[in-house]
């Protein structure tokens, strides 16, 4: 990640005490705003992704959820909760004058899904980050993208030193995608490289909004 | 990677946030972690037992428009925490939603113009 890091800044702006530094106001021309979902499992990048394209210095927050725990917790007939933590790093991306898009990084597991349900509202698109050495960590990812019917997305898979020299075709297989889910190679640490996953995405999604036909698989729904 | 909010976010207890809002979810005004918010200009002052939280989310936004997300992790309080808060000021008149508020919808125009923009970058 790159922006602002030798820039403080004022380091109480807005007079918040604890504050992190300048805030990046989204300018008041922006009157529309996009967003992608960044998901993949612990470790797969997405917090390196959303920095290394953010405009703002990329943020991050966590999340306390509580869930009714189930199972041989339930036994004792008591209403247990749980909580858990969910890592939400975010960044922003202005396109133009009047359109900024914002970039949503969160872990895609089951646990997660009550929160980034809401996120996966009026999504142009998600990009699912898989790392090859681990493609079995990205099985719930997908299983839970597939299972919400959440679409588009493209999978880009990051380039670690000791990554198994897989072709496409073999992750693809591993990973059960359809011929038309794009999957793209990608370096997170780099700007250039993680645009270029990005417009990946989109390219799919709008030949999907363009081409009807193509639209979904049997078995898959769309979110209200 | 060390990211602003890892350094002065994540430090809430779970203490804090019910103190806050007294164990109350944000259900009023149909916040999302993304929902565009800007102070009114000339709002009420606050009431004096205001919380310092809330005090300070109104000022933050008194400076310009930020997602929920966004405001969350500048003041270091979860999301969920500061919806609460928001709703409170929406309420209260101090804090409105921006027009761009609502994610535009999802059609081949806006989809070429995402990536016209990202040619761009
Ligand atoms: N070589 C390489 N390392 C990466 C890449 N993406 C992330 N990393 C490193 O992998 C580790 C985990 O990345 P992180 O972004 O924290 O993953 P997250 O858990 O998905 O947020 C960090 O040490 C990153 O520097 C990549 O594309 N290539
Ligand atoms: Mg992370």
């Amino acid at each position: 990640m790159a922006l602002n890091e030798s820039d403080p800044g004022d380091p109480d702006p807005a007079g918040t005490g604890p504050g992190p530094g300048r805030v990046e106001y989204l300018s008041a021309t922006v009157d529309r705003i996009a967003k992608i979902l960044v998901v993949g499992a612990f470790g797969t990048g997405k917090t390196t992704l959303v920095g290394a394209v953010s405009e703002i210095r990329a943020l991050h927050t966590e999340e306390t959820m509580s869930e009714a725990s189930t199972g041989v917790d339930d036994l004792a007939g008591l209403d247990h909760k749980t909580t858990t933590t969910v890592a939400l790093d975010f960044g922003r991306i202005t396109l133009n004058d009047q359109l900024v898009l914002y970039l949503f990084g969160t872990p895609g597991q089951r646990r997660f899904w009550d929160m980034w349900a809401g996120l996966a509202q009026g999504v142009a698109g998600v990009l699912v980050l898989v790392d090859a050495r681990r493609l079995t960590d990205s099985f719930e990812v997908l299983g839970q993208l597939e299972e919400h019917g959440l679409e588009p997305f493209a999978v880009a898979v990051n380039q670690f030193p000791d990554s198994p020299d897989h072709p496409p075709e073999a992750l693809r297989a591993a990973l059960d995608l359809l011929p038309e889910t794009p999957l793209v190679y990608c370096d997170a640490r780099d700007r250039a490289s993680t645009i270029n996953a990005l417009k990946v995405l989109i390219r799919h999604a709008l030949a999907r909004a363009t081409s009807p036909t193509s639209l979904t698989a049997p078995g898959r729904s769309q979110l209200p | 990677m060390t990211t602003a909010g890892e350094r002065h976010g994540s430090g809430a207890s779970p203490v804090r946030p019910y103190v806050l809002t007294g164990g109350r979810a944000a259900t009023r005004h149909g916040l999302t972690v993304d929902t565009l918010l800007r102070a009114t200009p000339d709002g009420p002052p606050l009431r004096a037992d205001a919380a310092p939280q809330t005090r300070a989310l109104l000022r933050l936004h008194r400076g310009g428009i930020l997602t929920i997300a966004e405001s969350a992790a500048y003041l270091g309080l979860p999301v969920s925490v500061v919806m609460v808060l928001a709703e409170d000021l929406i309420t209260s008149d101090h804090l409105h939603q921006h027009a761009a508020s609502q994610f535009a919808e999802i059609n081949p125009t806006l989809l070429q113009e995402v990536l016209d923009g990202l040619e761009r970058v």
